[in-house]
């Protein structure tokens, strides 16, 4: 035995070892703030690049013409039938307003490259104008037409000018100079960029909208939430519940857990095989789309709903059937109500999961260049984050900001979904 | 049973909608043109979809993006509306491809032949510029090479520097971004620049004609030591890499170019500088022809078939100072040109495989 302790020595060793517990305490506390601050860091790195990149894209240059609606170019003939007045070449229109203003553009060359000012699509708006309303023949209107891709992405700032003229030049000397003129006498300017929420894809940057994506998207969402949702809670109601133990649940329940965890382009293949070929389903239907997202889903929904059930108290079971509830009665009006919350934010969370994802989509034809948008289950449509895939994969500069600004849709829309989900469970969770 | 009845609405929704997806109500007819195919024929046939659809009274076309391989295959898998239409091919569609289409009934395929497109080499502007050879480029990328001491024997590729591979180049290090291999660009360029490199060796062209896949094996596999790295898919990500760094190069389709040239420039291959009127005149060595194919079966079932092929081929679109030159589809020659039109009028099918 060693010799007793100086009371003056146990103090000093108690004091070393506390200074040393408190140091690796801070040390521990250091490294977890550290930790934070460089994932926050990554988020904030992530999120000015997505919105300084993005941002742009809801505002869009337009170009303030007065358009003559001159029938002589329209409708010659006077008929007057829609066919006529759907063929007619309304670019004609633009481009003689165009030469009103700048009446020194003469020869040929130097005409395209005013032309080239204004969006293609200006044209097609005048003819749904007219198509609308006959009556503007012979009349003149002053209207705000969308500009080309490059004029916006000039007006912009995002290509450097670097010197003018030269052959890398995306807008000529000459084309610079009407823009400025054109910004001078207050018939060029940004203003919100509402095509992009209301359209479908186009290739034309300018024209280009989300709108048909994210029909696509919420529509097999709802196929998704109608199937992946009722069927999700019975098979968890009924394992959890219901189901004798027995080797074979327990099969069944490692390979949920196991469903949950495979890659998603496999559902991909799997609906291609299965809904597609067998059953011969349209090909980019977002019906195909939910049923594939619905299979991806489901894991996640049952292994949720099976948590959310284990986490009702026996006692409130064992008082159900005490008083003479049958054991449907006793699911149904216990212990589903009392476990739903957390069925639901189970739920929400798999959606948005369901709704970032692109691969499986893939393989089902959504991967595609959609114009109108949906109108329903059966028809083409593609969906947010292909739609993300499309426009970074395109030549054309002006849909670099469009690619930022469609993850900006799509991150708000995921945003949402996940705030719900903690609402959710923070408004009706249940303590015991 | 309060509490249940939202629960078997939902789960009567399901049931119903889980009837409705049934085999009964498999699609009945297609009112659009449903096309597949290239990535890289994708940005001009959708620019025509939409034009198409926004200038005739039919719908716009429906344009997947699959692949070439991918695309064939599914326009090859039958007659009938849950089959595409019209496939876009990065190559010609190879001889088992047509016999597999006759298999499964698609027997009459007219061939259509839109213009070339370039594959660059381009560097950042910053960048002093690579004058190469496509001998150069093959040595500098090869997984093998022919022994520099000149014996007619094959080494790993030992070469560094593009100095190493040619003394006239610059001592920059060989740092080569370029797409996998599932890309139709890759097959391109190894099939255009890296074989035409690789035939420059008489001795190894010779290989060609007693073994074929040696030959093959020699010239076409990259070498897989860091120095090409695989960049994925998207070439606007190698664009965005060349900006960042000068001393590497990137492989991709000459749209891209054009579209960046303020901050990336092609490099001269064989004294050839890749622009567009090089390209078009078959100048510039590495450019291969873009295609579509048209199901005739398909033409009267499907409305706007023949409407749609009408308007790709037209003066205005593909001629030489169409909306698709704009888009940097390199046209096709006039005489090729005048060809495609007439074939595409009589509505010429393919012969049929032996």
């Amino acid at each position: 035995m060693a010799a007793p302790l100086t009371p003056a020595e146990t103090r000093r060793r108690v004091d070393a070892s506390l200074r040393r517990r408190y140091r690796t305490e801070r040390l521990f506390r250091l490294y977890g703030l550290i930790s934070v601050l460089l994932g926050v860091g990554f988020l904030v790195i992530l999120f000015t690049t997505i919105i300084g990149n993005g941002y742009g894209a809801f505002r869009q240059s337009f170009v303030r013409l007065e358009i003559q609606f001159d029938p002589a170019v329209i409708d010659p003939d006077g008929t007057r039938t829609p066919d006529v007045l759907a063929s007619a070449d309304y670019s004609q229109l633009i481009k003689s307003s165009l030469r009103q203003l700048f009446p020194a553009a003469e020869d040929r060359a130097s005409r395209r490259e005013l032309n080239a000012l204004v969006s293609s699509g200006g044209a097609y708006l005048l003819q749904k104008m007219v198509l609308a309303d006959p009556g503007l023949l012979g009349q003149s209107r002053d209207l705000w037409l969308p500009a080309d891709d490059e004029v916006d992405l000039f007006v912009k700032g995002s290509v450097p000018t670097g010197a003018a003229g030269s052959e890398q030049e995306r807008l000529s000397a000459q084309q610079i100079g009407w823009i400025s003129q054109l910004k001078a006498a207050g018939r060029l300017e940004l203003r919100f960029n509402t095509t992009f929420f209301t359209a479908g894809d186009s290739r034309e940057p300018e024209l280009a909208g989300i709108w048909g994506a994210t029909k696509g998207s919420f529509l097999m969402m709802l196929v998704t939430l109608f199937l992946a949702f009722p069927l999700g809670v019975a098979a968890a109601i009924y394992l959890e519940e219901f189901a004798p133990r027995s080797w074979l649940v327990d099969v069944i329940e490692v390979n949920i857990n196991n469903l949950a965890a495979v890659p998603s382009i496999v559902f991909g293949l799997l609906g291609l095989a299965v809904f597609i070929n067998f059953f011969g389903l349209p090909r980019s239907a977002p019906l195909v789309g939910g049923l594939v997202l619905t299979l991806m889903t489901l894991p996640v929904v049952i292994i949720a709903s099976r948590a959310a059930i284990k986490s009702v108290p026996p006692s409130v079971r064992e008082a159900a059937l005490g008083v003479g509830a049958s054991k449907m009665q006793m699911v149904f009006h216990h212990v589903l109500p009392l476990a739903l919350p957390g069925m639901l934010t189970g739920a929400i969370i798999g959606m948005a999961r369901a709704l970032g994802e692109s691969a499986p989509l893939l393989m089902i034809g959504m991967v595609a260049f959609i114009v109108e948008v949906p109108s329903g289950a059966m028809s083409p449509a593609t969906a947010l984050p292909v739609q993300i895939y499309l426009w970074a994969d395109s030549p054309e500069r002006a849909f670099v900001e469009r690619t930022s600004a469609a993850i900006m849709v799509l991150l708000a829309f995921l945003l949402v979904m996940n705030a719900a989900a903690v609402w959710l469970r923070n408004r009706f969770e249940q303590r015991w | 049973m309060k509490h249940i009845s939202p629960l078997t609405g939902l789960l009567a929704v399901a049931v119903l909608a889980g009837v409705t997806a049934g085999p009964a109500s498999a699609q009945a007819a297609r009112d659009y043109i449903s096309i597949v195919g290239s990535s890289t024929v994708y940005p001009f046939s959708t620019v025509v979809a939409e034009q198409f659809g926004k200038t005739s009274r039919f719908k716009t076309p429906k344009v997947e993006s699959t692949g070439s391989g991918g695309g064939i295959k599914l326009f090859c898998g039958g007659v009938g509306v849950q089959h595409p239409d019209i496939a876009n091919s990065s190559r010609a569609i190879k001889a088992t491809e047509l016999a597999m289409c006759a298999a499964n009934g698609v027997k009459e395929v007219v061939e259509v032949k839109i213009g070339y497109d370039g594959i660059v080499l381009a560097e950042s502007k910053a960048a002093a510029g690579l004058p190469l050879t496509l001998r150069d480029v093959y040595l500098a990328l090869a997984k093998q090479v022919p022994n520099p001491n000149g014996t007619e024997t094959l080494v790993p590729n030992p070469y560094k520097t593009w100095k190493d591979v040619n003394p006239k180049l610059a001592a920059q290090s060989i740092e080569v971004l370029g797409p996998p291999p599932t890309s139709g660009t890759r097959d391109a360029f190894v099939e255009l620049a890296m074989e035409g490199g690789c035939k420059t060796f008489s001795w190894i062209k010779a290989i060609k004609d007693t073994d074929e896949n040696r030959f093959k094996q020699v010239c076409h596999t990259i070498r897989e030591d860091g120095r090409f790295v695989e960049a994925g898919e998207n070439d606007n990500l190698i664009v965005q890499k060349l900006k960042a760094n000068k001393n590497a190069v990137g492989i991709f389709g000459f749209s891209f170019l054009e579209q960046n040239m303020d901050s990336v420039k092609g490099s001269v291959v064989d004294g050839v500088v890749p622009t567009f009127e090089n390209i078009a005149s078959g100048k510039y060595p590495v450019s291969r022809p873009l295609y579509f194919y048209v199901k005739k079966a398909h033409i009267g079932a499907i409305p706007g078939i023949k409407e749609f092929v009408a308007e790709f081929t037209s003066q205005k679109a593909m001629g030489e100072e169409g909306y698709l030159a704009d888009r940097g589809l390199v046209p096709l020659p006039p005489a090729e040109y005048q060809a495609t039109v007439k074939r595409v009028a009589n509505l010429e099918s393919m012969p049929p495989v032996k």
